[in-house]
């Protein structure tokens, strides 16, 4: 009795160590690889990197355009994807019926999630681009980018709608409330937190994709900033991209490389902590 | 007049109401009595349509309030459960402040006028016995409110549109002695107003707050009369049974 309880007890020590090591193990991973960037990159990051026009053929000088092509991709992509995606959500959940055909675009929106962003680059290109004649624009590449955030929104609303309990509903239906009011001012309202998540997924996934943009709007080399929707734009990963592999002096601007992966992790964690504190702000109105 | 005349209720070919004939007696309380999946908590429903939120629901008969049968196609649902107010078992207070959960009914029935509005929430909250405890936060989120206040905020809520039948589908059972207590006092405060419909699983609340009792077994009403002869000389063998504890 008393020896199969040390061995239980022991089992569970090695267990409890093993995931312990593992998860140590992964946080380690991330802090060198953020610390590997930071001390890479800290070296060239100053204010006029940020501020300034890249010179020397990409050598010298700062990351502005690009800085500012990934902040109005980020806000197009959302603009589109944003309401396009709730309101999708919205309608699966509560308008369509539960049935084979709503299973079947359920399938579909996973999938979609899971499809390569390289193809979602050359469909955004052949349809918007080529097609409907946006050329190489923050337009094209925002709607590419926009579909390729959908499908996680999409379902992320779902999701969050079902965590609404029935109760609500009822309350509402039985005050004479018509069914878009009651989704309007009770549902919505209650599942705005969850739904923000998406959407701070989304704005990670977007600002660091680089494939999507590479056909769509991504440009070399463009010291300028943009002036309009369909003007083309440098973006912080495409830049990041080609001073690494194709810059006119890799050695000379292998330090600009590190200050781009600095600056463009510190944009993804400073929109996801707006977003994160934002919603926390949402969670406590409703507690 | 309320009524429910030959009313049979079907969840797709599950019968859960079957052929119900009950007038309910106006500004009195009325408490529906019955073991678990007797039907009590359907036929509470149907007086709001609130069936009809649920697939495959089926409805025969008539249900008669206001002198119309609420089942008439040219009824107007939303208009109906204004008129026939509903307090769930659960305290479902909406994720907004006090003052916006009580206004909540009149907002969406297209009352604009911020005057009006604010007097009628505090003449609800006042009804709902609520008034003396939270005239002070008015703009506090309700789930800041114990779960007895918050069940009373939602009396307030569904007196706000000023029904004439209040449902409550026992409204207490997931409160404290005390809390509990409240709720029936104010229930007699408004059966003055009111007419009521509670559903309840605890018999002496059922013989506390109510003038008519209905006991329902398996879909079926089974007996029908005041109170006190429900609790004293039922007919029906099943009721005397049931109302003393042998069975259910």
């Amino acid at each position: 009795m008393i020896h199969q309880r040390t061995k239980k007890k022991i089992t569970q020590a090695i267990a409890f160590n093993l995931f312990r090591v593992l998860s140590a193990i992964l946080v380690l991973i991330l802090v060198a690889i953020l610390s590997f960037i930071l001390v890479r990159g800290i070296a060239v990051v100053n204010w006029e990197f940020i501020s300034a026009m890249p010179k020397e053929g990409m050598t010298q000088g700062g990351i502005l355009p690009a800085l500012v092509g990934t902040l109005c991709l980020v806000a197009g992509s959302m603009l589109f994807a944003f309401p396009v995606g709730v309101m999708s959500g919205i309608y699966m959940n509560e308008f369509v019926k539960d049935n084979w055909f709503k299973r079947f675009i359920k399938l579909m929106t996973d999938n979609l999630a899971g499809v390569p962003s390289i193809v979602f680059g050359l469909f955004g290109m052949s349809l918007f681009v080529n097609t409907l004649g946006f050329g190489d624009s923050i337009l094209a590449g925002s709607l590419t980018l926009g579909l390729l955030a959908l499908p996680v929104i999409i379902r992320t609303t779902e999701e969050s709608l079902k965590t609404v309990d029935k109760s609500y509903r009822e309350g509402s239906y039985a005050l004479g409330a018509t069914k878009i009011q009651t989704i309007r001012r009770v549902v919505l309202p209650m599942a705005l937190p969850n739904i923000l998540t998406g959407f701070i997924l989304s704005i990670g996934r977007v600002s660091g994709e680089t494939a999507p943009i590479l056909f769509t709007v991504a440009a070399y080399f463009l010291p300028k900033l943009p002036s309009g929707i369909f003007d083309q734009v440098m973006a912080l990963p495409y830049h990041l991209y080609v001073l690494s592999t194709s810059g006119t002096d890799m050695e000379a601007s292998r330090s600009m490389a590190y200050g781009t992966a600095l600056v463009l992790i510190v944009l993804v964690l400073l929109l996801n902590m707006i977003a994160h504190y934002t919603r926390s702000a949402l969670n406590k109105k409703l507690k | 007049m309320i009524e429910a005349k030959n009313l049979n209720l079907y969840y797709g070919t599950f019968q859960a109401l079957n052929d119900i004939n009950l007038k309910l007696p106006e500004k009195s309380v009325t408490a529906l009595i019955g073991p678990s999946g007797c039907g009590k908590s359907t036929f509470l429903r149907t007086f709001n349509r609130m069936n009809d939120l649920i697939p495959g629901v089926r409805i025969e008969g008539e249900v008669i309030v206001n002198d119309r049968n609420i089942y008439n196609k040219q009824i107007d649902i939303d208009q109906l459960r204004k008129s026939v107010g509903m307090v769930f078992q659960k305290p479902n207070p909406f994720a907004k402040s006090i003052y916006e959960n009580v206004a909540f009914g009149l907002r969406v029935n297209g009352v604009s006028d911020e005057k009006k509005i604010k007097a009628r929430v505090e003449e609800s909250l006042q009804q709902a016995a609520l008034w003396d405890e939270v005239k002070d936060n008015l703009k506090k989120s309700a789930y800041a409110l114990s779960g007895g206040q918050q069940q009373r905020l939602c009396i307030a809520r569904a007196l706000a549109v000023e029904p004439t039948i209040l449902l409550m589908d026992e409204p207490a059972s997931a409160l404290d002695p005390i809390s509990t207590s409240k709720i029936e006092e104010l229930i007699h405060e408004l059966k003055k107003q009111y007419t009521i419909l509670i559903v309840t699983h605890n018999m002496q609340q059922a013989a506390r707050v109510s003038d008519y009792t209905a006991f329902f077994y398996m879909g079926s009403l089974i007996e029908f009369d005041e109170t006190k002869t429900i609790f004293t000389h039922p007919v029906k063998q099943q009721t005397q049974n049931y109302v003393t504890g042998r069975f259910g």
